[in-house]
């Protein structure tokens, strides 16, 4: 089982560790982590993708329910939620198969970021299967490197930040 | 905000203040602090009476400020000893204890004692020195970052970086270790915002200010599903944890058992809130608990549990225990709920409102046959003391102090066979009469603990039973006793090794005794007279009693060494893992 989580916190210094020591000391299984400023500069969003079973996700809940700076905790998993993620992905694009690297990237409509002589680097943005699609379109052409952001959330209508 | 409220608290504070205290108190009002004065007055206006710490070169302005405080100060001689004694005071009253210690080794000192106190659910304020922020992060002299150290082991922690927020961290930390379920919050202060002076007027608001939220209503229809339990259940337990004793719900629990005929099991947190005599109390449940209390737990067809962790040295195996019995747990943590056993009913909130709400709700039901059950377990499988021989007892020793002290004392317990001998013979009649490192099992905690229990206490009895290799761990705070004129009376049950763990070696790991069996101890009792306590050793059973009347009769500090011997075991014992009934059977037979 998989939750999506969003997490609501104080942006005070430190506020990261105590979420990320949180989850290795319990031992959780997270399978991404995105934290970043919401409306409100002062409080921090940060969604996390957990799995495990089912007792295990609802103490991951209410420990993270239990964090002096956690404001409060939204479990979207059941809320079709809006969500999102971004990638960079640089492929190799020698000769040959550089045109037909190109190819794939239009046809998955990806944006190019950079371009060198050998090699390509797109921007993903999109659902986490947009994502998926694009890794293993270009996969075959050898991806060089990547980075991805993880998911990010939100419930629909977006909820206020500092709701009740 | 809240940084802002502080003058006005300072005034009640001060409201009967009269003469150089209102002129000091007037003065810093008026002109601006330091960081360290800012501390000293924060903790004067919220009654700290007594901090326990250790200087160092980072606190040596907070120590300065001190020097001019009303705040009693008990220097110890190990920054763990300071912190298990701000513990100890923590435990015997429900107030915050408070520890200082410098930078560096001073806050990872800290550890074991923060550790300790946040298994147990203990209120304690940790203030550490630190490094000057201008030097933070370069591996400066005596810097160790225990900010990220103390993460796991505190409830909340600060690292206070800009002056003008201190006065709403000291406020809302020291809020924090007692609000809801208790724990223990540093802040760790660098040197330069302890000399930096503060204007009231320019505070760095919190914009996002935590807010503490009245403990929530228990739900009704929890609540009533409770009742409904209690109500058709025809052997239930009532299962008594930490939160008992911090509630102080003990004449509510008293009432309810009146009330329906529960047996009572009491953890080592919760040990005193339900008088251990009385008939229907069957003490310690688990792994050292008495035959009588597991065996009452597995019959049951209700497991009440309040205020409890389910802890796994007193469920064992979750899935065999109290295989006949619904379970109810209330707690003010939600994340206590299901944690480690899935639960029936669960009730969260505060344990004094749930208690007396569910009471009002009640009909009296007694339950003759359950009465008469739990007396036939008792008379069946009593908690025997072996017969002595030509040596001692320690249990004999330790009920011998229990019987002297007569429910007057309050018993501080190390960790190893002496605390579950204690837990199992030392009565106790008293919520916080009874402190043990439970959740932690920190060896080293009793004396540091007794130390704060007595600072806490000064008119009281307080006791301190240990164990030669507990004792050593922090025997240096010996001095601390001495110096501050303590009457702690000591008992130290001496068998020569570590006991606990040379039982499982026994019965565990083929009687190898690897590293267990100390082959020199220095003499307790000249080390304890070196320190300047009154000292003796008894070693015939017969000597006991008389030497437990001294000890406890006589005037000051004293030290009474029991040798007993080597291989006396705690029993009963079920192995870790077990379910209830899984006695462990040595040669011997046990008890």
């Amino acid at each position: 089982m998989k939750k999506i989580l969003s997490i609501m916190v104080r942006n005070r210094p430190g506020v990261l560790s105590h979420v990320a020591g949180l989850v290795t000391r319990r031992g959780y299984n997270v399978e991404s982590i995105a934290a970043g400023p919401t409306e409100n500069n002062e409080i921090t969003r940060i969604n996390l993708v957990v799995s495990g079973d089912g007792p295990i996700l609802e103490q991951v809940v209410k420990q993270f329910r239990k964090l002096v700076d956690v404001i409060r905790v939204d479990d979207l998993t059941n809320d079709e939620p809006v969500t999102g993620e971004l990638a960079l992905i640089t492929v190799r694009a020698e000769g040959l198969r550089r045109a037909e690297a190109l190819n794939v990237i239009n046809l998955l409509g990806l944006k190019l970021s950079d371009i060198k002589e050998d090699s390509l680097t797109v921007l993903v943005a999109g659902t986490a299967i947009n994502v998926d699609m694009a890794v293993n379109g270009l996969k075959p052409y050898g991806i060089l490197a990547m980075a991805r952001t993880g998911l990010v959330a939100l419930s629909r209508p977006p909820a206020p930040s500092q709701g009740s | 905000m809240k940084a802002k409220s502080k003058p006005s608290e300072k005034k009640s504070a001060a409201g009967a203040a009269r003469g150089p205290e209102r002129a000091r108190q007037t003065r810093a009002r008026a002109v601006p602090r330091n960081g360290a004065q800012t501390i000293i007055d924060f903790l004067e206006s919220v009654g700290v009476e007594v901090i326990f710490g250790y200087p160092g070169g980072a606190v040596i302005p907070l120590y300065d400020a001190l020097y001019d405080s009303k705040i009693k100060h008990v220097l110890a001689r190990h920054e763990q000893g300071a912190i298990h004694a701000a513990d100890g005071y923590a435990r015997s009253t429900g107030k915050p204890g408070v520890v200082f210690a410098t930078s560096g080794p001073g806050a990872t000192n800290l550890v074991t004692g923060l550790a300790t106190a946040h298994m147990d659910s203990v209120p304690v304020l940790a203030i550490t020195g630190q490094v000057s922020t201008t030097s933070l992060g370069s591996d400066s002299f005596q810097e160790a970052d225990i900010y990220g150290i103390s993460i796991p082991i505190t409830k909340y922690n600060y690292l206070v970086k800009d002056p003008r927020s201190l006065p709403g961290i000291l406020a809302e930390a020291y809020r924090l270790t007692a609000y809801g379920r208790p724990g223990p919050v540093l802040i760790d202060v660098p040197k330069d915002i302890q000399t930096t002076l503060i204007d009231p007027g320019n505070l760095l608001p919190d914009s996002v200010p935590l807010r503490f939220e009245p403990t929530p209503t228990p739900d009704l229809r929890a609540l009533e599903a409770m009742v409904e339990a209690i109500s058709i259940s025809q052997r239930p337990v009532l299962y008594l944890g930490g939160g008992a004793t911090i509630t102080n719900t003990g004449d509510d629990i008293v009432k309810l058992v009146e009330k329906a005929d529960m047996a009572v099991v009491a953890t080592l947190q919760a040990k005193g809130v339900f008088p251990d005599n009385h008939p229907l109390c069957l003490g310690l449940p688990g792994m050292h608990g008495s035959k009588y209390a597991n065996l009452a737990i597995s019959e049951s067809d209700l497991i009440l549990g309040l205020g409890v962790r389910f802890d796994d040295r007193v469920v064992g195996n979750v899935r065999r225990f109290a295989p006949l019995a619904r379970v109810v747990h209330v707690d003010i943590d939600p994340a206590e709920i299901g944690k480690r056993l899935p639960v029936d009913v669960a009730v969260i909130g505060d344990l004094g409102e749930v208690l007396s709400l569910a009471l009002k709700r009640l009909k009296d039901n007694r339950r003759p046959a359950w009465r008469e059950r739990v007396a036939d377990l008792r008379a069946s499988f009593p908690m025997a003391i072996p017969v002595a021989g030509k040596e001692i007892r320690p249990q004999a020793a330790i009920k011998a102090l229990s019987d002297r002290c007569g429910g007057k004392a309050i018993l501080v317990t190390d960790v190893g066979q002496h605390q579950m001998w204690s837990a199992q013979y030392f009565e106790a009649d008293k919520p916080r009469h009874f402190l043990s490192s439970g959740g932690l099992g920190t060896m080293g905690f009793g004396l540091p603990a007794a130390i704060g229990a007595q600072m806490a206490n000064p008119g009281k009895l307080v006791c301190l039973v240990t164990g030669d290799g507990s004792f050593q761990m922090n025997v240096q705070e010996l001095a601390t006793v001495t110096q501050m004129g303590l009457p702690i009376k000591i008992m130290l049950i001496n068998n020569g090794c570590l006991g606990m763990v040379r039982q499982w070696q026994q019965f565990f790991f083929n009687r190898r005794y690897s590293q267990t069996l100390f082959d020199y101890n220095p003499d307790f009792v000249e080390l304890a007279r070196v320190y300047g306590l009154k000292a003796e050793r008894v070693e015939s059973p017969g000597k006991v009693a008389g030497a437990v009347e001294r000890l406890v009769g006589g005037k000051g500090a004293a030290f009474l060494e029991v040798r007993v011997p080597r291989d006396e075991n705690v029993l009963p014992m079920i192995p870790a893992g077990m379910g209830q009934t899984d006695f462990f059977e040595t040669e011997e037979g046990g008890n």
